[in-house]
């Protein structure tokens, strides 16, 4: 009964703080904030799929994000805004098919060849993007993309994205406390130990790859309407960096740590970006704190203070 | 396509061949050595170019700019060596870190540079002596790129006869295979970690000081040349010196020949290079380790 409350805990902190952003002084621009905190939240949490827990570094989930923001863009630009949805539908199936190439592509190799290699499929998806202007419209994006009329407005679009975020995340949380969650967590420990199961860890990780890959591109989908408006950007490496940077900052060893990461750094760069130009300077010197001492993010800082708060920031322990 | 063209275009591929040399052979070097993955060797280009901008602003003098980006960029390379990447070996997940940590450094040195010289394009001047063309019958090919791959093959033969015939490259060689036996037998392998970071990042300084009368001096160019040397690096083996000589002929080439044949595209072409070596040799043309994964 005691775990069972105790699994709750970071949940209720998740509905207090993402609902109460509705309440919030001053509505509009946290409403705003919120929605982009819950779907880079999405995209780092399913990052994290990969990176805390299985062990792979990939450097190029942009791609992904990309993709589902330009399918559902695309989509509901030229059809009108009722293919809005159906597009967001679409955006997972599509990202299955395309991770299960890539991901049997790049994970053939290992360590940084791997992360390279997703580097280098990200680059290519942005440098066509860029050049096809024919079909992306290039460096200049695409601006007001239609959504139906249910989900105009900050706070429908926000409580709508709030659901399917919270669907997905839900489902990742069950996944990483699954025996399939182990699986991966044994992958990353020891991956030959895991052969020495019977189970193979390529089939793990290219499924691992798969699910994080269309969760990533459903975030990407999410955000094409936030402002209607999206850009070949989304592809670039610096997206997956700073992907990365706010896992890390949050704490990959624990199922909520990115999503803690994504709030401050949202947050921080609001505050932060507005006062100076050098915010990456910034980003920079944080990063490089998060390296040296806290390599945890700041569930390991949280352990300082003491075990219960690390234990309810995740670092959930499998029965 | 007319011979002429040919040739011109070979020989401008070529200096950039050698330019990218510089900085997918430093990084390679660090990588087979030190075992740490430089992600921000191209803002050590980006600080020659600058350094060189700064010293040529002082002295009026192109060569006391190109001294100035090859010894800067090293000292600052060995600096940040000491006190971060030395710091976080043998964490566990050490090569995400790294990347994370030489990410960092991107980071902070692209912003620190738009700090101190400003966010607008800097130029720098070719040197009068090298400034005209060379006509050779009917082609005629600027002094500045001949030089350049001159430049480019005394470097290549001076590091082959340091690393292959002198005792130091023995050491670095052995290093790179068993840096603990190095230890063992009373080298003092940190230091030569250090040496080995500090040449490498000053030959990306070179590259950036010798390439700034070329491209314009803007923050950014450091991002751009490093995800090109990884391509280099990586196609041609990370940690294999004529591997990374192999791959920067062939991205040089590939892109001064691709520009003809498919100008809207060129600039993709290498990243096609490179999933497909990947592909068929998944750790680089030069590499005879077993190639794919065991599992």
């Amino acid at each position: 009964m005691m775990k069972r409350y105790k699994d709750l805990v970071p949940w209720i902190i998740y509905f207090l703080v993402f609902g109460g952003m509705l309440f919030v002084r001053g509505g509009g621009h946290y409403v705003h904030l919120a929605m982009q905190i819950i779907i880079l939240g999405l995209f780092a949490t399913s990052f994290n799929v990969l990176f805390g827990k299985t062990g792979l570094l990939s450097f190029g989930q942009a791609l992904f994000y990309g993709l589902g923001a330009y399918i559902t863009g695309m989509a509901a630009k030229s059809f009108g805004p009722d293919y809005f949805m159906w597009a967001l539908l679409a955006v997972p199936l599509v990202a299955i098919v395309v991770s299960i190439l890539l991901g049997a592509l790049s994970l053939r190799l290992s360590d940084v060849y791997f992360t390279m290699l997703t580097l280098a499929f990200a680059q290519l998806a942005w440098g066509i993007t860029i050049k096809w202007y024919g079909l992306t419209r290039g460096d200049d994006g695409i601006q007001a993309i239609p959504k139906p009329a249910l989900l105009t407005g900050n706070v429908n679009y926000y409580l709508f994205s709030f659901l399917v975020v919270t669907a997905c995340i839900y489902f990742l949380w069950r996944l990483d406390r699954s025996p399939f969650g182990s699986v991966l967590e044994g992958i990353r420990q020891n991956s030959l130990r895991v052969t020495f199961t019977g189970m193979s860890v390529f089939r793990h990780q290219l499924l691992a790859y798969v699910i994080s890959s269309s969760f990533t591109a459903i975030a990407g989908g999410l955000y094409a309407g936030i402002d209607g408006s999206i850009h070949p950007d989304m592809f670039y490496w610096t997206m997956s960096g700073s992907i990365i940077l706010m896992t890390i900052l949050g704490g990959m060893s624990g199922f909520f740590g990115p999503i803690i990461g994504v709030t401050i750094f949202v947050l921080l760069e609001d505050m932060v970006g507005r006062s100076t130009e050098y915010w990456s300077f910034v980003i920079g010197i944080i990063m490089l704190i998060m390296v040296m001492i806290f390599p945890h993010g700041i569930i390991g800082i949280a352990t300082y203070f003491g075990k219960f708060f690390a234990r309810k920031g995740g670092q959930v322990d499998n029965p | 396509m007319s011979i002429e063209t040919i040739i011109s275009q070979f020989v401008g591929g070529l200096s950039v061949s050698m330019l990218l040399f510089l900085v997918a052979s430093g990084l390679t070097l660090i990588f087979g050595v030190a075992k740490v993955f430089n992600f921000a060797h191209g803002s050590f280009y980006l600080l020659g170019a600058y350094f060189s901008y700064q010293a040529i602003a002082l002295f009026n003098n192109f060569w006391a700019g190109v001294i100035a980006a090859t010894i800067g960029a090293g000292l600052i390379g060995m600096l940040l060596e000491i006190c971060f990447i030395r710091k976080i070996r043998g964490r566990s997940e050490e090569g995400a870190f790294q990347i994370l940590l030489t990410y960092a450094f991107i980071l902070i040195i692209d912003d620190a540079v738009k700090f101190i010289w400003g966010p607008e394009y800097k130029t720098i001047q070719k040197p009068p002596s090298l400034a005209g063309t060379l006509e050779i019958g009917a082609v005629s090919l600027p002094k500045y790129n001949l030089f350049i791959i001159v430049l480019g093959i005394v470097i290549v033969i001076v590091a082959w006869y340091i690393l292959s015939r002198t005792k130091t490259g023995k050491i670095i060689q052995a290093a790179s295979t068993d840096s603990q036996m190095v230890g063992l037998l009373g080298v003092n392998v940190s230091m030569v970690m250090s040496l080995v970071f500090g040449v490498a990042t000053a030959m990306g300084g070179l590259a950036g000081a010798m390439a700034a009368p070329l491209r314009t001096v803007t923050s950014g160019s450091g991002v751009e040349v490093i995800i090109e040397s990884l391509i280099v690096v990586v196609i041609g083996g990370l940690g294999n010196f004529w591997g990374a000589l192999l791959g920067a002929v062939l991205i040089g080439e590939v892109n001064a020949f691709g520009v003809l044949w498919l100008p809207q595209w060129a600039s993709l072409l290498s990243f096609v290079v490179m999933i497909v070596v990947l592909i068929f040799k998944p750790k680089g043309l030069l590499s005879n380790e077993p190639t794919r994964k065991k599992i």
